[in-house]
């Protein structure tokens, strides 16, 4: 339904000598000035097509259509969309297949005067290449029974495709769509006739179309605005989903379905639908009442200026009313504390309701439209609020950030953009709109010009999915790591998964679903701490989303307990007893010393240069490179190392432990919680988890944190204030390496001394770096032990504080530069990765940790092998 | 004459083996001639008979100096085109009413022009038969357009009508066929609803009996609005000529390399045809000249081939056979673009592009 609903397209029938008094007058007068702009007026109120008639006897068609035609061709906001020509007389269509750059729909030819006939015009059509609406009208007549326009149409379908080489995709059936309710009993079936032939043609016609004047229908009703209102809505609440996907229809004159009045509703499917014999008798007789209410009735009846100010604006807004729009908004205004809470409280609700009616076929494209409009009258009347507030809060020129937004080349829709856009202004983002229609070429340049943040893209039509789609490969082409935000009525997280995400290996893109989840989506990305689990987990949803599309549930796992049945079962006898148990801080570490543990590999990635150190100093392609920064980096250790600029530290604990499942008790009461491998393996290999390198009873486990200190941050601030970014980057580069090695050292100090179980080994700093020891330290947050807030517990234990350290509310480390961890001495201990884990053991881990579910999938967003957010939707 | 239906069945071979290659500039070439006001002149059109200035008719020399026209094939031949076009880029009678030239003239042009592009296509291949060459008769645009009016005042005003145009181009693609080109290049379209005339012709032509030869249409974005002249966009000026059914479809003229390469991507997106593209030497200097260096000009296209978004390329105004070599050069080995499979949506256009899903 969702789908049908949105491919209905809307043509405009208000420049139709035969439908619009009005534009006939003005035609008949040569006022040709304003019958422009009834076209003008057309367009902008959402018709995607527009048709020209000019079947009046009094004019000269021909030239009537021509003067009409190149007139328009002179508007380029009306000749943005295709024509429609529309006229009985064919020597009227081929003037008008004269005048049309583009390609236009002739509307229409059949087989009326016999096959010849048609498929002379059908071939004239080809050769001006115009699409063609096909009447089901044949030799003996127009056909009204379902039957008939099926066969009819079946017939013109094949002479057109087998014998004219018509491309199918080129028709559009117009299966005749005639009045119900006329008190003759022959006519009562004709719109469940249009719905069935629709449905049939559409199936057996395969790549053709199915269009329809709908005010026909409700014809008998003339004079009842209310009624026939009403019977539009029903008729398309039908039609579309049997497969009518193009309709001539005047916005002004459709109801939403669901705010007919449930008894005329009733009484309008009854007739609509054909249900009872007596439907037409019972209409007419209940219509009575509403005879003359010629304005729209939702105007008329202002009931609804009653509701509270919320509904009102919800009234408003489903209802497309701008009549009260600004005295509304200020009411609430005046009630909210801010005016951004009105747009993002009750018009926003209402908007979701617009999109609820429209998602369900409920509401149609022209009244979305009209809503949209109330939304932009609203909002532009708290625009200067909003403005003023800022002034005062003084935070006009603060900006979090930069935001590019624009509507994809070859879509118009705004309203969701430009609601996001005010929104994230209001928080205090710089908002770049670049309007409608904006190419892609325009949009990166405007990026890197403004050196934007994120890229927002927004579209509401199905080809800007693919606009979006070249535009994030035009993003990997030329290198633009920003997130892209995908935003818009047709985009979905589905799409975004499967065909947006999977172009972009240098940047993320994510789906937005609506301007309330915007805020959220954008202050993560720009949050250096927030992003990386942010992303990570949005990544890691559109892999599973699209695991789920390639065929079937993503990957199959153990169930948790069976995962248990396959834990590691240590053989080794357990290490011995550490030298101490307790905690122990370790300061003073002669700089000079450490600089022998650094694995420099990483150090060159940072800046971007691959390959492994020292070969990378010889690469042919990076190797000078390397060398440049490597030399300065030589100068810059040299100070570090001669004016010691850190003042690294550490502090190790040890404790008795024991394991207990897929946890590490420890005697003092606490508790490592770890996770484990639930991959379904081919071979003999354990399910493991870290707590299976620690013996039952009598085992230990330890814990290290260390840092460069937060001296290097202070230097890197005192570069920056000198714009020398390269040397602030220099030196944060150095603390981190700096960070490594002392955790490479402490463990070093640890196996031969502190713990002492391994007291005679005796390896170099490559062999180090290749992590040829026994035991590991695997710290949180990386594959071993993916959940981050495992290192409070860490933290806590070891009282690191003491040494300076702290964790932000996102578990990152402060300082930056620096390392945390478990050790594990078991020499069968070994690094491994956790994978992708089920919701069995997530619900158990999230119990043993005596965490809300919802937030231990949020902290293990990465590794889930289910949606989360799917299952919410679903039954549970 | 007879061999004319396989030579066209090697060129949709070649096409799918290689990018192949369209010929330069003629208005470049023809300036670097220094001909003079008697040399675009014979006894059939003495200043008598034609008094207004014949100086700058480029294509009347192939009445008047068909050995000139016959050496330009060949030096673009030599330099490695696989097309060269016919020179009849203004041969229509609304274009030659400026020459106060007659319709049997103009019809001889095209007659004329195509049977020494051919004659040239011909040789070439008899001497190089594993690189077949071809003659494309080109189609250009009017001085007058249907979509725009001519005066400011009155935006319903044409200066002709579909009737004049489709009849020009009738008559002028009819000669260009019986003088024998291999396929049509109707090209530096600025307006769609003139292309769509002589598309039309071609339609109705093929209809009567006159053989069918492929259609390659090339359009111009003006500027940087990324818009034809008359407004469309790229997806909709595509939409707007698909019922051709086209061999190939593509920009030439008015942007350099740089400017084109996104419409070429765009309409290298949405076309399930091939694509082609013969861009300026850049932009015009101060002096109105084209200077870009052949080399630079084939890096680029060359990159373009390398990203797969086209089957043919050239080179338009300022463009020399030295540039037809280097993009040769750079094009080398490069396997052609594919085209992206057809679609069953319904499309239309105005200056826009629609698209309704079946």
């Amino acid at each position: 339904m969702n789908t049908a609903a949105q491919t209905f397209v809307n043509v405009g029938e208000r420049t139709n000598v035969t439908g619009s008094a009005r534009f006939r007058r003005l035609i008949v007068s040569g006022d040709y000035a304003t019958a422009v702009e009834v076209a003008r007026q057309q367009v902008r109120n959402g018709a995607q097509i527009i048709d020209v008639n000019m079947d009046e006897g009094m004019l000269d068609g021909v030239n009537a259509m021509q003067t009409f035609l190149n007139l328009i061709a002179a508007e380029p906001d009306i000749a943005r969309v295709p024509i429609m020509i529309d006229s009985s007389k064919w020597e009227v269509i081929e003037a008008g297949l004269k005048c049309v750059q583009g390609k236009a729909v002739v509307n229409s030819i059949s087989l009326k005067e016999g096959e010849d006939q048609f498929q002379k015009q059908a071939r004239t059509c080809l050769s001006y290449g115009a699409a063609v609406i096909v009447m089901a009208f044949d030799e003996a007549g127009q056909a009204d029974t379902a039957r008939r326009k099926i066969e009819i149409c079946q017939r013109a379908f094949k002479i057109l495709t087998e014998k004219v080489g018509f491309p199918a995709e080129d028709i559009i059936f117009d299966p005749n769509i005639f009045a119900v309710a006329t008190g003759i009993q022959e006519h009562n079936n004709y719109a469940v006739d249009f719905i069935e032939a629709a449905r049939v043609i559409r199936r057996t016609c395969p790549g053709s179309h199915v269009s329809g004047g709908l005010s026909n229908v409700s014809f008998s009703f003339r004079g009842n605005e209310t009624v026939r209102r009403a019977m539009h809505s029903v008729f398309l609440y039908h039609a579309i989903p049997a497969g009518m996907d193009m309709g001539i229809v005047n916005a002004g004159q459709l109801d939403i379905y669901d705010e007919i009045e449930p008894k005329l509703r009733e009484l309008v499917e009854d007739v609509i639908l054909n249900r009872n014999e007596n439907a037409t008798e019972a209409l007419v007789d209940y219509a009575e009442q509403f005879r003359g209410q010629k304005r729209k009735s939702a105007k008329e009846d202002l009931s609804w200026r009653s509701l509270p100010v919320e509904k009102r604006l919800e009234y408003a807004l489903v209802n497309g009313i701008t009549e009260f729009i600004v005295e509304d908004t200020e009411e609430a205004r005046a009630a909210a504390d801010r005016p951004l809470h009105v747009i993002e409280g009750p018009l926003m609700d209402g908007m979701n309701v617009v999109g609820d009616l429209f998602g369900s076929g409920k509401m149609f494209l022209p009244q979305v439209v009209k809503s949209a409009r109330v939304m932009k009258a609203a909002v532009a009347y708290l625009d200067p609020f909003m403005q003023a507030e800022k002034e005062e809060l003084g935070t006009v020129d603060v900006s979090n950030g930069k935001v590019i937004m624009a509507t994809v080349k070859g879509d118009v829709h705004d309203i969701g953009k430009n609601i996001v856009g005010v929104v994230l202004a209001c928080n205090g983002y710089e908002i770049f709109d670049m309007g409608v229609m904006v190419p892609c070429e325009a949009i990166l340049a405007e990026a890197r010009k403004e050196n934007a943040d994120i890229i927002g893209l927004s579209g509401l039509i199905t080809p800007s999915l693919d606009e979006m789609v070249y535009v994030a490969r035009e993003m990997q082409r030329s290198g633009m790591k920003q997130p892209l935000l995908i935003g818009g009525a047709t985009t979905s997280p589905a799409h975004t998964a499967v065909k947006i995400d999977p172009v972009r290996s240098n940047g993320p893109a994510i789906h937005v679903r609506d301007a309330s989840r915007a805020i959220g989506v954008v202050s993560s990305l720009l949050s250096d701490e927030e992003r990386p689990l942010f992303v990570d987990t949005v990544k890691a949803r559109y892999q599973r989303m699209r695991d789920h599309r390639a065929g079937g549930p993503p990957r199959p796992r153990h169930p948790i307990e069976v995962a248990r049945q396959h834990a590691h079962k240590l053989k080794a006898p357990t290490p011995e007893a550490p030298s101490f148990t307790g905690t122990k801080v370790f300061e003073n570490i002669d700089l000079k010393e450490l600089a022998k543990y650094i694995d420099w590999t990483p150090y060159f990635i940072t800046w971007n240069l691959s390959g492994r150190y020292p070969r990378i100093l010889k690469d042919k392609v990076v190797g000078k490179a390397a060398r440049d920064l490597w030399r300065d980096t030589q100068a810059m250790m040299q100070q570090v190392l001669d004016q010691e600029w850190f003042k690294p530290k550490a502090v190790v604990g040890f404790w008795g432990a024991s394991r207990d499942g897929d946890d590490i008790r420890l005697d003092t009461g606490d508790t490592f919680f770890t996770l484990r491998q639930q991959v379904i393996k081919n071979n003999q290999r354990a399910n493991f988890a870290l707590s299976d390198f620690v013996a039952e009873m009598d085992d230990h486990v330890g814990a290290f944190a260390v840092t460069s200190g937060q001296q290097a941050e202070e230097i890197a601030e005192a570069f920056e204030a000198e714009a020398d970014d390269y040397s602030a980057i220099m030196v944060k580069s150095l603390a981190d390496r700096f960070a490594e090695a002392m955790a490479e050292y402490m463990h070093e100090r640890v196996r031969k001394e502190l713990w002492g179980y391994a007291s005679n080994e005796n390896f170099d700093n490559e062999s180090l770096i290749k992590e040829a020891y026994t035991g590991i330290r695997p710290a949180p947050g990386y594959p071993c032990q993916p959940d981050h807030t495992e290192k409070e517990t860490i933290f806590r234990l070891l009282e690191a504080g003491r040494i300076g350290m702290s964790l932000t509310s996102s578990y990152a480390m402060r300082p930056a530069a620096s390392v945390s961890g478990l050790y594990l001495a078991h020499p069968e201990s070994a690094y491994f990765v956790v994978g992708r884990i089920d919701r069995d053991q997530v619900r158990d881990y999230a119990r043993r940790k005596e965490m809300n579910l919802r937030t231990a999938e949020r902290w293990l967003g990465p590794i889930l092998n289910y949606d989360p957010v799917d299952d919410e939707n679903g039954s549970s | 004459m007879t061999d004319r239906k396989a030579r066209i069945d090697q060129l949709y071979s070649a096409a799918r083996e290689r990018v192949l290659l369209l010929d330069g500039s003629w208005g470049v070439m023809f300036q670097r001639m220094e001909l003079e006001e008697e040399d675009y002149r014979d006894s059939r059109f003495s200043k008598e008979k034609y008094p207004v200035d014949m100086k700058g008719n480029h294509d009347i020399l192939c009445l008047t100096k068909p050995k000139c026209v016959a050496e330009l094939h060949d030096a673009y031949f030599a330099a490695g085109a696989d097309i060269s076009e016919t020179n009849t880029f203004s041969a229509t009678t609304i274009v030659q009413a400026d020459y106060d030239l007659d319709r049997q003239s103009v019809i001889d042009i095209n007659l004329e022009g195509a049977r020494l592009a051919r004659a040239s296509a011909d040789q070439w291949t008899k001497k190089e038969p594993q690189k077949p060459r071809f003659a494309a008769g080109s189609i250009g645009p009017l001085n007058k357009m249907l979509s725009m009016s001519s005066d400011v005042n009155a935006p319903g005003a044409r200066e002709v009508t579909f009737d004049q145009v489709y009849q020009t181009y009738r008559e002028q693609i009819k000669a260009l066929n019986q003088g024998g080109v291999h396929l049509y290049l109707i090209e530096t379209v600025t307006d769609t609803l003139n292309c769509k005339a002589a598309v039309k012709a071609i339609i109705d032509l093929e209809a009567e009996g006159l053989d069918k030869l492929p259609i390659w249409i090339s359009g111009t974005i003006t500027d940087r609005s990324g818009r034809t002249l008359s407004g469309q966009t790229v997806e909709a000026f595509w939409y707007s000529v698909r019922h051709a059914k086209p061999f190939a479809v593509g920009f030439n003229c008015a942007l350099g390399a740089d400017l084109m390469r996104q419409h070429i991507a765009a309409v290298s997106r949405v076309a399930d045809t091939l694509v082609g593209a013969y861009p300026n030497a850049g932009l015009p200097n101060e002096m109105g000249e084209y200077d870009q260096s052949p080399q630079e000009l084939a890096s680029h296209v060359g990159k373009w081939a390398q990203d797969g978004i086209v089957n043919f390329l050239g080179g338009c105004c300022g463009t020399t056979p030295d540039h037809v070599r280097e993009i040769s050069k750079a094009v080398e080995g490069l396997p052609p673009r594919n085209p992206v499979p057809g679609k069953d949506t319904l499309r239309l256009a105005g200056l826009e592009p629609f698209e309704l899903g079946s």
